[in-house]
């Protein structure tokens, strides 16, 4: 009988520490089947963040360097620069990316970095214990917003898409979500597009995730999977912000 | 090669670094070191390479780390504020044990202090200024001839210890203009390094560059390997230059630009006859401590003179360990010691005054 469902050659056999439910595992898994069909694993180096992905560098079967907290664009850029015929991604939590990391980030775009970016939005910081993100939306209860997030008090959150979406740099941004099959389908054809477009010297690319840290939120796996229809899609709308292969084109 | 050019401190640094094989440099500009990310932006490229002006000391020296952990030689540099921002990566860089070189032209501080000469960086470069138990070699040249040799051995001592080494100067040293000589041969083939994550096509197995060890037994067994490793620094790497000390009544310490003022007060101090000697750090860390030791068996007295407020000093106190006094003379701020001043503190030591 023919073989439908294996575990990609990318990612290890290991069991991970992700908390059951968690969509960071299914966002590991898109990530690996993309290497594997664009069959980049010897020449791909990745980089894990400080966050709950902080131990990817053991799930995913390429080299991986181990960066300082948010400084995962600049590592990469690092790696770029010196090797550039080398697959060179990153994977970053909201914590990492939009706010230690928030420089970093903005300017790997907008030096237009050749290297691929998944950014994973839960809207809190997992592996802290459950503080307040970033993103996290207004009125969520977090550690630090234990009486939901106030804009008077603790801002708004950051709509990182829209915002790289500005520049000139980057090539390619999306935002995608993993919360139904249909939607996975759609996050796996984005985060393999943004690999493609690194093989191909396209420039800067960036999926946006959005996921589900169930422990923090307090749900069930599947009630966090029904938030991020109910609450999280309506702020972080899904979709392409940016792409060049379609400028000039009706968009 | 062979030839002796005329060349400013920062750009001589510059130029080392390219004919060591340097090809990536990630810098951020700050006074008064910005002739060396200049001069690497303008070089680099006509020899393959390429220098990128990151957005903060911060992300320069986390490009560093996904440079050297690409198995790049590779540098960076800034003066003491854009240090301090690159303590972090610092520290994770000695953690994961990553060779790269550092320049710090050191200025006047705390704070934004001011864009003059210091040495009141000298802790911060020897003693840790990130987090953990880690070390970096520093080496502090005195002139631009030296700084282009150190720069030369510092890529291969990184290399050979898999250590972040700092060159430790002051803004005169990458003002000032001096003829230097080349004397190497220019490094084409860089050492192998397998431990790079240059891909999994390119070496057996996987390689990992990290810093995490969640289980404080590895943990302590990555630090202790990392102790062994600064046991042997400290053994087979001490450099410094000793000069009129085994007849010397005051032995003087002094390291970079003030070593050359110390010295020319120690020469007027001979001429007047007076048994005045120099001590010249050239590795920080490693500190010469046992030149110390020695000479505390026939010296009377020990000075430190910097420009700081007192900082290599106890590094003397500890190498002398009471023998004999130690005292302090420096300036801050960006003032220079002036050879007569200096002159004048030795005469108050040896006549008892001090
Ligand atoms: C410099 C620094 N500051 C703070 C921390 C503590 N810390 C570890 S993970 C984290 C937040 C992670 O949140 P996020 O990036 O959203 O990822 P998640 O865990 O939710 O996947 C923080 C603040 C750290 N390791 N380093
Ligand atoms: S804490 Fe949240 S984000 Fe982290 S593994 Fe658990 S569910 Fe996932």
């Amino acid at each position: 009988m023919a073989k439908v469902f294996a575990r990609p050659k990318a990612l290890a056999d290991v069991v991970t520490h992700y908390c059951p439910g968690c969509t960071h595992g299914i966002i590991h898994r898109l990530v690996a089947e993309a290497i594997d069909e664009l069959d980049i694993l010897d020449r791909t180096i990745g980089v894990a963040p400080v966050g709950c992905a902080v131990l990817a560098y053991d799930y995913f079967e390429c080299d991986m360097q181990e960066a300082a907290h948010g400084r995962a664009p600049a590592v990469c850029t690092g790696i770029k620069r010196v090797l550039p015929d080398a697959i060179v991604f990153s994977y970053q939590g909201d914590g990492d990316l939009a706010s230690i990391g928030a420089a970093e980030i903005v300017h790997a775009a907008a030096r237009g970095e050749n290297i691929t970016v998944i950014f994973v939005n839960n809207g809190i910081y997992g592996m802290t214990g459950g503080q307040m993100a970033p993103t996290t939306l207004i009125g969520h209860k977090t550690t630090t917003s234990p009486y939901g997030r106030d804009a008077a008090v603790q801002g708004y959150p950051l709509r990182i898409a829209e915002m790289l979406a500005t520049l000139e740099g980057p090539a390619y941004i999306e935002r995608v979500s993993v919360h139904t099959p249909q939607h996975v389908n759609r996050a796996k054809r984005a985060i393999k597009r943004a690999f493609a477009n690194q093989v191909e010297g396209k420039g800067f690319s960036i999926v946006e995730v959005l996921s589900t840290c169930p422990t923090n939120w307090g749900m069930t796996p599947v009630e966090a999977l029904q938030r991020v229809a109910d609450e999280m899609i309506p702020y972080y709308p899904l979709g392409v912000f940016k792409d060049i292969d379609a400028e000039g084109e009706d968009k | 090669m062979g030839e002796k050019i005329l060349m400013k401190g920062n750009e001589a640094i510059g130029e080392a670094a390219i004919r060591a094989g340097c090809r990536h440099f990630f810098g951020y500009p700050i006074t008064p070191q910005n002739e060396l990310p200049e001069y690497m932006a303008r070089r680099l490229p006509e020899v393959g390479g390429v220098m990128v002006q990151a957005e903060s000391e911060i992300a320069a020296i986390n490009m560093v780390y996904g440079a050297a952990g690409a198995g790049a030689r590779v540098m960076t540099s800034s003066s003491s504020p854009g240090i301090s921002l690159k303590q972090e990566g610092l520290s994770y860089i000695a953690a994961a044990e990553l060779p790269c070189v550092i320049v710090n032209m050191v200025r006047g501080g705390p704070g934004l202090g001011g864009i003059q000469p210091a040495q009141s960086d000298y802790w911060q470069a020897t003693k840790g200024g990130g987090h953990g138990d880690y070390r970096m070699l520093v080496l502090a040249p005195a002139s631009l001839q030296e700084m282009v040799d150190l720069v030369r051995d510092a890529f291969a001592l990184a290399d050979k210890y898999r250590n972040p080494v700092m060159i430790l100067g002051d803004g005169m040293l990458g003002q000032m203009m001096e003829p230097v000589m080349f004397k190497d041969e220019e490094v084409r083939e860089l050492p192998a390094k397998e431990w790079a994550t240059t891909g999994t096509r390119n070496h057996p197995g996987r390689n990992v560059i990290n810093s995490l060890y969640l289980q404080p037994d590895r943990l302590e067994a990555h630090n202790e390997h990392l102790q062994r490793k600064y046991a042997q620094m400290a053994a087979n790497e001490v450099r410094y230059e000793s000069v009129n000390v085994e007849d010397a009544d005051l032995v003087v310490a002094a390291f970079g630009s003030t070593a050359r003022i110390v010295r020319s007060a120690m020469e007027a101090a001979r001429q007047e006859g007076l048994r005045v000697g120099l001590i010249r750090p050239i590795t920080l860390w490693p500190f010469p401590e046992e030149a110390f030791q020695q000479a505390a068996k026939t010296a009377k007295a020990f000075l430190s003179v910097e420009m700081s407020a007192g900082q290599m000093v106890e590094d003397v106190r500890l190498a002398v360990n009471g023998q004999k006094p130690v005292y302090f003379y420096g300036r801050t701020g960006g003032m220079i010691p002036t050879p007569e001043a200096v002159l004048e503190k030795f005469k108050k030591i040896l006549g008892g005054e001090a």
